[in-house]
C-alpha cells in the first residue's frame, strides 16, 4: 500500500499528490511514469512522475480529473493509501544520456500545456542541476489554469501564454514558439513538448517548420505498462511502437497524432468511463 | 496383462451445460467427486514400465498416485504428486494431457485412456480443501537469500523448493497480483482464480516465501541491484513470455484491434467483465480472433461470454490447431464459429477509425515446413471480407526484453529468449532462468519443471559457494 502524504489543488480539476513509494523514488528518472491503482477494483492508470525525493522516499504525481478513474484518484485524501504504485516505467528522457558538456552546448526549449506542465518540471530541474538553464513555454486557456509556474521559474526561463490573453503572450504555444524564434531571434536546437495530444501535434508542426528536433511524451492508454498488452501502441515513422516500453518519449516529428488521438478515445463511450453510469462505493463518486 | 481396466469405460466428467456456460465465467469442467475419482482410478493397468510417466515433463509417478486413489488414500496420492509437482490443481486443469500422459496411456490403444488429468485435479483440489493434513515443519533457515523474478508457474515452483531447503526466498512480481499467466492469461472458466490459483500461491507463502507485488525488475530494481545492494545470493528469472505479436497488416492500429493478451488481461486480471470493477473492455457484436492456440481459444471463449458472436480465423486446417483438443471441443460446444484455412490480409475501418470488417484470403496446405506441419499457401483471388467490429490477435508471444536490456552479461537467443543450460544457469554467474523466458511461450508444466530444476541448481551453486 502506498500512503498519500499531501494533496494540493493546483488549478481547477488539477491535483498534485505526493505519494510514499521509496523504491520508485530511489530509481525514478525524468521522463518516466508509474502505474497506479486506487483500490482492489480500480483501473491501472499511467501517470508521469512529476518529481521525486529519494531521501523522503516520495514521488509527486499530477493528475487532471477527466474520466471516471482520474476522478477517483483525485478524490483520495492524505492519509489514504493507494493499492498499487508500480514503476518507474518507460525509458528515461534522452537528455539524460548526454554529457554535461554536450548539455551545456544545447539550446533547449520546453513547451508545456495543461497537465503536461508538471512532467516537464523534473526535466528542467534536472538540467538546472547539470548547469543548463532551459527556456520553458507554459500555455493555458486562461491565467487561473496555470500550474507549476513558481516551481518552474526557480529552474528555468519561463514564458507564459494564455488563449484569452489574461496573462503573458496572448495566443497559443505555437504562436509563442514562433514569436521567440522569429521576433526575438532565439535559436533552439532541441525541443521537448509535453501536453495534450493536440498541442503536441501542432507544437511539433511548428518546430518542424524551424527545423528544431523535437521530443514529445505520449500519454497513451495502458493496462500493464510493461509491454504485455499493446494497448499503448502508436505509429512512429510508419512503425508500430509500444509507448510503455519504447517510449513514452518519441520523435515529435514522426508521430501519427491523429491515430494516437483516435486510440486515446477508444473507451470514451464506455459506460464505465461515465460517472453517471458507473458508480462505486468510493468517496460517494 | 490385467484386463479389468479395459472393461470399465472412462468415467465421464461433469461439465456445465454449453448453452448456459457460454453466458457465464464459472468453471466449465466440474471435476470428479470422490466416488468418480476412485472408480476411474481402478481403470489403471499399473503397467510395470509406465509410458505415462515418461511422457510427463516432470515425471510424476502416475501409477503410484492413481493406485493410492484406487485404495481411497487421497492424502497418499497427494503426497506422491507433491514429490514432482507443486501445482497439481493447476496442471490437472491446463496440461495438454492428450499429448503427454494420457496420450501414451496403454488403455488408449483400444479404448479411452485413463483420465489422468482429472484425477490429478481431484487430488490437487482435495489437498487445497485439507490444508491441515499437509502442514510441514518449516525448514531450518540456512541464512542464504534467493530472489525470484516473476510469480508465474516457474517462479512459484522454484520458490517452493528453495524454501523447503531453508532458503530465505522473495518473489518480485511486476503486476499487482501474484500468479503470472495463471492470473492474467488463463480465464476464470478454465482456472478459477480465488478458489485455485490464490490457494496455490498461499501454499507457497506458507512455506515462508515472501511475495512483493508492483516491483518491475529491470525498472524498480535491476538484477545487479538484487545481487549487489539487496543482499541476494542468487537470482532466478521466471519472467515469462509476455510480449504480444501482431501480424503487421494494414489496419492493425484501428480502434477495436487488440492483442489477446490485452483482452485477457482486462478480463482476467482486471475483472473488466464485472460491473463493479472499473476497467472497461471493448465490447463487440462480432469478434474475430486470429490464431489457433490455447490463447486464441481462451480469447474466443471470453468473447462469447461477453455476449459477442465469436469467430476463430486460422490459416491452417483443424488438424494443425495447436490448441488442446479439449479446448477446441469446448469452444465448438459453446457455438464458436471456426474458419479454417483462412488468413487475414487487412483490417477494415469506418470513417471514425473503428473496425468494421476484416479481409481474408483462403489458404491451402502445401509442403511441410520447418515445424513439420504442412505450410499454408494463399489461394490466389480467393479474398473475401467478413463483417466484424473487434479483431483480436492471438499469434503467440515472446519474452520481455526488459531484464536482458538492463542486466550486463545476460545473453539471449535470436528470438529474445534467455540463454540457459539444462539446469537453468544463464551466462551470468549466480543468475538462473527457466520457463517461457528461456523457451519462449510453452506450457505451465514445462515452466514448473524448469523452476524446480533451477531450484536444485541454485541449491548446488550456493552450497558450494
Amino acid at each position: 500500500m502506498y500512503p498519500i502524504l499531501t494533496k494540493k489543488l493546483l488549478a481547477p480539476h488539477i491535483y498534485e499528490l505526493v505519494v510514499e513509494a521509496p523504491r520508485i523514488a530511489r530509481s525514478a528518472q525524468p521522463g518516466q511514469f508509474v502505474i497506479v491503482r486506487t483500490d482492489a477494483k480500480g483501473e491501472r492508470i499511467p501517470l508521469t512522475i512529476c518529481d521525486y525525493d529519494r531521501e523522503r522516499g516520495t514521488v509527486t504525481l499530477v493528475i487532471q480529473e477527466v474520466g471516471y478513474s482520474s476522478r477517483k484518484i483525485c478524490a483520495m485524501e492524505p492519509g489514504e493509501k493507494m493499492a498499487d504504485v508500480a514503476g518507474p516505467l518507460g525509458r528515461p528522457s534522452d537528455l539524460l544520456e548526454l554529457s554535461d558538456e554536450e548539455l551545456r552546448a544545447k539550446k533547449i526549449l520546453f513547451v508545456a500545456g495543461g497537465v503536461g506542465t508538471a512532467p516537464v518540471y523534473p526535466q528542467v530541474k534536472w538540467l538546472k542541476e547539470h548547469g543548463v538553464e532551459a527556456d520553458v513555454i507554459i500555455g493555458a486557456k486562461t491565467a487561473s489554469m496555470f500550474t507549476y509556474v513558481e516551481e518552474m521559474r526557480k529552474v528555468g526561463r519561463v514564458h507564459l501564454c494564455t488563449d484569452d490573453g489574461s496573462e503573458g503572450f496572448h495566443g497559443m504555444v505555437t504562436g509563442l514558439i514562433s514569436k521567440l524564434v522569429e521576433e526575438d531571434g532565439r535559436e533552439f536546437d532541441h525541443c521537448v513538448i509535453i501536453g495534450p495530444m493536440i498541442m503536441m501535434k501542432f507544437g511539433s508542426l511548428t518546430t518542424k517548420k524551424y527545423g528544431i528536433p523535437t521530443i514529445v511524451s505520449l500519454n497513451a492508454l495502458m493496462v500493464d505498462g510493461t509491454g504485455m498488452c499493446g494497448a499503448c501502441r502508436v505509429t512512429v515513422d510508419g512503425k508500430t511502437r509500444f509507448t510503455c516500453v519504447e517510449g513514452p518519449e518519441f520523435d515529435g516529428h514522426l508521430v501519427d497524432y491523429d491515430e494516437a488521438m483516435r486510440r486515446q478515445a477508444m473507451y470514451r463511450d464506455n459506460p464505465k468511463n461515465n460517472p453517471e453510469t458507473h458508480k462505486c462505493s468510493c468517496h460517494g463518486n | 496383462m490385467a484386463t479389468k481396466g479395459n472393461k470399465i469405460p472412462r468415467t465421464p466428467v461433469r461439465e456445465q451445460d454449453p448453452a448456459i456456460r457460454a453466458t457465464n465465467f464459472e468453471e466449465v469442467c466440474l471435476g470428479y467427486d470422490e466416488q468418480e475419482a476412485m472408480l476411474e482410478a481402478t481403470r489403471c493397468l499399473r503397467c510395470p514400465r509406465p509410458r505415462c510417466v515418461q511422457a510427463c515433463p516432470v515425471g510424476i509417478n502416475i501409477p503410484g498416485f492413481v493406485g493410492k486413489l484406487a485404495d481411497g488414500d487421497i492424502k497418499g496420492a497427494a503426497d506422491i504428486i507433491g514429490l514432482d509437482s507443486s501445482l497439481p490443481s493447476v496442471c490437472g486443469r491446463v496440461c495438454p494431457q492428450e499429448t503427454q500422459c494420457e496420450g501414451s496411456c496403454v488403455l488408449g490403444i483400444k479404448n479411452e485412456p485413463l483420465a489422468i488429468g482429472k484425477l490429478e485435479r481431484f487430488t490437487g483440489d482435495w489437498k487445497i480443501a485439507h490444508p491441515e493434513q499437509f502442514e510441514t515443519a518449516p525448514a531450518t533457515p540456512n541464512g542464504k537469500r534467493v530472489a525470484i523474478v516473476g510469480s508465474g508457474p516457474a517462479g512459484l515452483a522454484c520458490a517452493s523448493d528453495l524454501a523447503r531447503l531453508g532458503y530465505d526466498v522473495t518473489i518480485f512480481e511486476a503486476l499487482h497480483k501474484a500468479g503470472g499467466v495463471l492470473v492474467y492469461g488463463i480465464p476464470e472458466f478454465r482456472l478459477p482464480k480465488e478458489r485455485i490459483v490464490a490457494k496455490e500461491v498461499e501454499t507457497v507463502q506458507k512455506l515462508g516465501v515472501k511475495i512483493e507485488t508492483d516491483v518491475v525488475i529491470g525498472r524498480t530494481m535491476t538484477v545487479d541491484q538484487l545481487l549487489d545492494d539487496e543482499g541476494f545470493d542468487a537470482v532466478f528469472i521466471g519472467s515469462g513470455a509476455g510480449l504480444p505479436r501482431f501480424m503487421g497488416i494494414p489496419g492493425e492500429n484501428l480502434n477495436g484491434v487488440f492483442s489477446a493478451n490485452e483482452m485477457l488481461t482486462r478480463a482476467n486480471l482486471m475483472h473488466a467483465w464485472e460491473e463493479e470493477y472499473d476497467t472497461p473492455i471493448y465490447q463487440g457484436k462480432r469478434m474475430v480472433i486470429v490464431g489457433g492456440g490455447n490463447v486464441a481459444m481462451d480469447a474466443v471463449r471470453t468473447a462469447k461470454r461477453l455476449g459477442a458472436d465469436a469467430v476463430i480465423v486460422y490459416r491452417r486446417s483443424e488438424a494443425e490447431l495447436p490448441a488442446r483438443v479439449e479446448e477446441v471441443h469446448h469452444a465448438k460446444q459453446e457455438g464458436i464459429d471456426f474458419r479454417m484455412l483462412t488468413n487475414p490480409v487487412r483490417i477494415l475501418g469506418d470513417e471514425s477509425g473503428k473496425v468494421c470488417g476484416i479481409e481474408c484470403v483462403k489458404m491451402e496446405l502445401g509442403e511441410p515446413d520447418a515445424s513439420g506441419r504442412r505450410s499454408p499457401v494463399e489461394v490466389p483471388g480467393s479474398n473475401f471480407t467478413m463483417d466484424c467490429d473487434v479483431v483480436i490477435m492471438a499469434l503467440g508471444t515472446s519474452p520481455n526484453p526488459l531484464i536482458k536490456d538492463t542486466t550486463e552479461g545476460l545473453e539471449v537467443t535470436r528470438r529474445g529468449c534467455l540463454v540457459a543450460d539444462e539446469e537453468g544457469a544463464t551466462t551470468r554467474k549466480g543468475v538462473f532462468a527457466g520457463g517461457d523466458a528461456v523457451t519462449g511461450a510453452a506450457t505451465v508444466i514445462l515452466a514448473m519443471g524448469a523452476g524446480r530444476k533451477s531450484a536444485a541448481a541454485i541449491h548446488e551453486y550456493l552450497s558450494e559457494k
